[in-house]
């Protein structure tokens, strides 16, 4: 793209190109021209017995210089170039780039169209769909959740039944469309004590090894201190806010007490990105259908 | 004049010849860009690095990033529908120097800004491995334990005061003396981690859902 301050710029390019190809030129006639005595020396002696031909260059060599020079002037007739000049062919990088793409959504548009008129269930299970979610998944999302889509520390296993935010397909596509914010907020201000009472209770929530006197206190604090504001009074959390159950095997974070101990110390915040504007609605159809038939089997 | 004979024998004339043969390449090639509105204007939105990404600039620029990521999608179909929209010179006025790279062992990092969450760059900085199990990317822990104040933050007044130079040369938006004033302040207590992650979170957002 050429858009320079000055009509001058455009001059300097088009004059150095052109007057520089013309010297090649020149070059090469002149070579031609010029006379060569076969046998004769340039004149001077290295290491004692060295010496230096002028012979002509073999003629096939000149004859690829000069069609450089040709190849040169029908480039720049045809391809942008020459300052300002567009090319005959009008050829560009971005307008290639355009129909690049228009050529593959003509390709992709109906299949597009035809999941995004279906259902996210019936699209779940259809096999094309699934391997083009599939794709878009390895593309878009297998940096947070896995390869796998079992997820990491602290960023979501999307294979099994537990879902923060709800596993149904309008809440699948919720995510994807606007994010999400988890927040769990800090408490260590509740004092060492209370954070120990409270992780001892969480853990007994969920069947694991703790402290019955503490889970005891811990029950308590969990009613005052409000923790069941977002996990609910009976621990099982709720998908309006993101907050986890508590009471089941899955863990986020991890399970041990120590972890605990810290997520209610310095609370916890990820978030899951915003993808409707970079990826549109077709593909988070394609992907909705997909994650929800992630965890279709999982118990 | 124009003799083979007599450029070989004149060291002068065979100076002055060389020299004007290969500048010509950079005459055509690189003096014109300085030149063009759109290699020179900043686009839409582009505001001047904010002290806490242009000292992370300089951690990425130290760990040497770009030996295995570019910040340069090209226009190709392949790379726009995975990174977005392609990158633009207007981009990238307010870099000195680029950081364009030239080798992908890593994947494009141009609008990589907003594309993961902190935790999800922090975890990753970490121990990549422990997000992307896949992953040959080094480990960059120990980029928390340094405060950036104490390294590449020690100066970042001096640095803003020369990219200020640069702009006005150009004649393009850039600091005030209150934000150049408030450098420091914005840095804080920020380890080399916490920066490096503003830097990489603010790249590429301008152009991040363009069409």
């Amino acid at each position: 793209m050429s858009d320079f301050v000055s009509g001058f710029w455009n001059m300097y390019v088009i004059v150095i190109v052109l007057v520089s190809i013309l010297a090649c030129a020149l070059l090469l006639y002149m070579q031609g021209k010029a006379t060569f005595t076969p046998g004769k020396t340039m004149g001077h002696v290295w290491d004692e017995t060295l010496e230096e031909y002028n012979n002509p260059m073999p003629k096939w060599w000149s004859w690829l210089f000069v069609l450089t020079v040709i190849f040169a002037l029908v480039y720049l007739v045809l391809y942008p170039g020459l300052g300002d000049f567009k090319g005959v062919l009008g050829w560009s990088q971005q307008g290639a780039h355009k129909i690049e793409v228009a050529k593959m959504d003509a390709t992709v548009k109906p299949l597009f169209d035809k999941y995004l008129a279906m259902d996210v269930k019936a699209v779940a299970g259809d096999k094309q769909a699934n391997e083009m979610g599939k794709r878009l998944y390895l593309t878009y999302c297998m940096q947070c959740h896995g390869a796998d889509a079992r997820g990491a520390k602290g960023f979501p296993n999307l294979t099994d039944s537990d879902w923060q935010y709800g596993g149904e397909p309008e809440q699948i596509k919720e995510s994807l469309v606007n994010g999400r914010m988890g927040m769990m907020p800090p408490h260590a201000q509740l004092g060492a004590d209370t954070v120990k009472d409270l992780a001892n209770f969480v853990r007994s929530l969920s069947g694991l090894p703790n402290d019955s006197v503490r889970a005891a206190k811990g029950k308590e604090a969990f009613a005052s201190a409000g923790c069941l504001g977002c996990h609910g009074a009976d621990g099982k959390g709720m998908h309006a806010v993101g907050a986890p159950n508590l009471t089941d095997k899955v863990w986020l974070y991890g399970s041990s007490e120590a972890t605990i101990t810290e997520t209610i110390n310095k609370g916890r915040q990820n978030k899951m990105p915003a993808w409707q504007e970079f990826l549109g609605d077709a593909k988070i159809h394609l992907l909705t259908a997909y994650v929800y038939s992630l965890s279709q089997g999982a118990k | 004049m124009f003799k083979h004979d007599q450029i070989e024998r004149s060291v002068g004339l065979l100076i002055v010849l060389t020299i004007l043969t290969v500048s010509v390449g950079g005459l055509l090639e690189i003096v014109p860009l300085f030149y063009q509105k759109s290699t020179t204007t900043p686009v839409e939105g582009l505001k001047p690095y904010e002290a806490t990404r242009l000292v992370g600039r300089d951690v990425y620029v130290r760990e040497g990033c770009y030996l295995c990521h570019s910040q340069m999608i090209r226009p190709f179909r392949a790379e726009t529908e995975r990174y977005g929209h392609y990158s633009v010179a207007g981009e990238f006025v307010y870099d000195h120097p680029f950081q364009w790279g030239s080798k992908r062992t890593g994947p494009d990092l141009h609008r990589v800004g907003g594309r993961y969450s902190d935790e999800w760059q922090r975890a990753h900085l970490t121990n990549p491995r422990d997000v992307v199990p896949e992953s040959n990317m080094p480990a960059f822990a120990f980029l928390a334990n340094t405060k950036a104040k104490d390294s590449v933050g020690a100066n970042v007044e001096a640095k803003m005061e020369l990219m200020r130079g640069y702009a006005n040369v150009r004649g393009i938006p850039t600091y005030t003396d209150e934000e150049i004033k408030g450098a420091k302040a914005a840095i804080g207590e920020m380890t080399e981690m916490d920066v490096l992650i503003a830097y990489l979170q603010g790249m590429g957002l301008e152009l991040k859902n363009a069409k």
